[in-house]
């Protein structure tokens, strides 16, 4: 267990194309940090160089007290669990646990009992004498979590671990994973974790903390309430949470009281949104914020709403997910399954009104939300 | 009714184009494999008389186009083991081992270590230096054969194995470097890198990780090797001048210039007794051999 923190941090490859642009992060002891973002956001990048798998071209990596840049891999106290599980196929499951304590020439009777304990826990004791070309996906990925535990090291790195594995294997191993997390934790021997995905749930459902990336700068940390709630920024609200946050461009006036001018349609804003805007321009551009759960449909001509006509239609069970099309921007609409009107098809019309406690504006130009309060 | 009458007759048609199918792709395998074996047996013909011959009287090898022998006799084997000089085969067969041994193993190692440099490692003119042994390659060996051999009898290594093996033992076989880098290429760096953060430096990256890998690879080069060293007449010519030294490929040659009239009874029985040992290696090792020379990774 170490703190973990990351000054300044840069990649630069040789062809001059930077990845990394100068990110700060601290990771406190004990904490699962999940590191989440589309692909190419340098995510990987950043977890290889805390690993020492990628040089770094500036700032530090501290791991507890040591600035570990230039300390092979092996010496950092980091153990690592890789996508394509990277198990060495020649050796048994049980070799391959106890590969690294082997290495540093550990007692044979203390790697027996570290071995044996790791099987414990994973539920691996049956396979460890299989080579890992007779495991399937999950006990693949479960001996790969061994190889990384049996080492105890101050930071677990995981590296989309569970992307190789289908829908149902992954959702169990993702509580197996947070499970051990805590488990460790109460154990007294709380564990430092930094898990890579571009799974948005995962990353919701894991992190105590969640830094959302892209292309190299860091958007946001915040734990997954805040980051669902109050996003920092257009790009984390359209990341975080499914179906994603309708961005619906729209000019805002502020003289006199608050106004959003979206296409030909004008809605007035009441206090709870209005009071929390921090713009001081008038008819500024802004982009206005609202999660698809937090629109009502509403009887047509009821003040300060939105009409538009109805152009998909996604029915899923417990809920019902309307694509609206309003002003030539295409909306989500989520309506509960037992307040879906069957009559509003295909063409119809509809009229939205905006929860606005929970909208967002956004300013178009920088991104940033300018309605946190 | 008439429904049932015409399912019969299209079930019966279907019958007999299924029977013309069947006859047709049994004419086409009988020819193809009639063809097959002719060719195979035309290729195979020196071969099997070459065993034939080595059976038959000196007079018989000429007098007898056929490979049976009529009267089948070792006399050839015998009298060819014994050679017309103080030693016998096997001391020839020695002496090819002393050369086949450290060079096959040198091979190995070297190439191993010189191809995980280039497939791993980043370091300046690495191109360059690249190009460079993609270039030896393409250099005809006649080429650097008077100053490989001023180079050695410069060094005082005439008359000894030396310039036989120490060559490629140093990784002086680009041919073998080359295909370990190909092959090294198509293997994911993710269990190097796992190694890597269990604490392993790249020497023992190498040893414990990569070399298992390599290892239908390695087992093509060191096949290959094999076969090339106790086939290679022109190098021990070159090189050797006491017969004492010589390996089985000079001491065949040795039986046609010491005797006036050949024993070609005795020759050819010492030629089937040379290439026994590069066939029991090679079929022992073919499985291993297909699949080094015909994948360029491992599975996934």
């Amino acid at each position: 267990m170490a703190h973990l923190q990351l000054k300044k941090l840069v990649k630069r490859y040789p062809n001059g194309f930077e990845a990394v642009h100068g990110i700060d992060l601290d990771v406190q002891d004990g904490e699962f940090m999940v590191l989440v973002g589309p692909s190419g956001c340098a995510k990987s990048t950043t977890l290889r160089m805390v690993a020492g798998l990628e040089t770094i071209t500036g700032g530090e990596v501290r791991i507890g007290e040591r600035v570990v840049n230039t300390l092979a891999p092996g010496r950092r106290g980091i153990a690592m669990v890789f996508q394509n599980y990277a198990l060495y196929p020649h050796m048994k499951v049980k070799n391959n646990l106890s590969f690294g304590l082997r290495l540093a020439g550990r007692p044979k009777d203390e790697i027996t009992a570290a071995t044996a304990e790791v099987a414990e826990i994973l539920e691996i004791e049956s396979l460890l004498e299989r080579l890992p070309k007779e495991l399937s996906g999950g006990q693949a990925q479960r001996v790969a979590l061994g190889r990384a535990l049996i080492k105890k090291p101050e930071v677990f790195l995981f590296d989309e671990p569970l992307s190789n594995l289908d829908a149902k294997l992954r959702a169990s191993m993702r509580v197996r994973i947070t499970d051990l997390h805590r488990r460790l934790k109460e154990e007294g021997r709380p564990a430092t974790v930094i898990y890579v995905t571009h799974d948005q749930t995962e990353a919701m459902t894991m992190g105590d903390r969640i830094c959302v990336m892209k292309d190299g700068h860091i958007m946001q940390v915040a734990d997954p309430v805040t980051l669902y709630d109050k996003p920092e920024n257009a790009f984390v609200a359209g990341f975080i949470g499914t179906p994603e946050m309708n961005l619906i461009p729209a000019d805002l006036s502020i003289a006199g009281s608050h106004s959003l001018k979206i296409g030909t349609q004008t809605i007035g804003l009441q206090d709870t949104l209005a009071s929390r805007i921090q713009a001081s321009a008038d008819n500024s551009e802004v982009t206005l914020g609202i999660r698809p759960q937090h629109f009502h449909l509403v009887d047509d001509g009821t003040p300060d709403s939105l009409t538009g006509e109805v152009s998909a239609l996604e029915f899923m069970g417990h809920e019902v997910y309307l694509h609206v099309n309003v002003e030539g921007h295409s909306l989500i609409v989520v309506v509960p399954g037992e307040e879906y009107d069957p009559s509003k098809v295909r063409g119809s019309k509809v009229t939205l009104k905006v929860n606005e406690a929970r909208a967002h504006i956004f300013d178009q130009a920088s991104g940033k939300n300018i309605s946190l309060t | 009714m008439t429904v049932e009458v015409a399912n019969s007759s299209i079930a019966e048609d279907m019958d007999r184009v299924n029977r013309q199918i069947a006859r047709r792709q049994k004419i086409n395998s009988m020819v193809r494999y009639v063809l097959l074996i002719a060719v195979g047996f035309v290729m195979l013909y020196p071969l099997i008389w070459l065993v034939g011959a080595s059976f038959k009287t000196n007079s018989e090898i000429f007098t007898n186009p056929g490979f049976w022998p009529k009267e089948p006799t070792i006399s050839g084997y015998v009298k060819g083991w014994q050679t017309s000089t103080p030693y016998t085969f096997g001391h020839f067969f020695w002496n090819t081992f002393l050369i086949i041994l450290p060079k096959t193993i040198g091979t190995c190692i070297s190439a191993s270590l010189v191809a995980y440099g280039f497939a791993r490692f980043e370091f300046p003119f690495k191109r360059v230096f690249f190009s460079l042994l993609i270039a030896t390659l393409l250099l005809p060996n006649v080429v650097t054969r008077i100053p490989q051999y001023l180079l050695f009898r410069d060094m005082g290594w005439l008359d000894t194995f030396l310039p036989l093996w120490v060559p490629s033992a140093l990784a002086g076989d680009a041919f073998f470097t080359f295909m370990l880098v190909q092959f090294l290429r198509g293997i994911p760096r993710d269990m190097e890198e796992a190694a890597r953060v269990d604490g392993a430096n790249s020497l023992q990256t190498l040893w414990y990780i990569v070399t298992p890998l390599l290892a239908p690879a390695l087992i093509s080069v060191a096949l290959f090797q094999f076969m090339w060293t106790m086939n290679d007449f022109l190098g021990p010519l070159i090189y050797l001048s006491s017969v004492d030294k010589f390996p089985v490929s000079l001491a065949l040659k040795l039986s046609i210039d010491t005797t006036e009239a050949f024993d070609w009874n005795q020759i050819l029985a010492m030629s089937v007794l040379a290439i026994t040992p590069a066939l029991i290696v090679f079929f022992m090792a073919q499985k291993y051999f297909i699949e080094g020379i015909s994948t360029g990774g491992v599975k996934g």
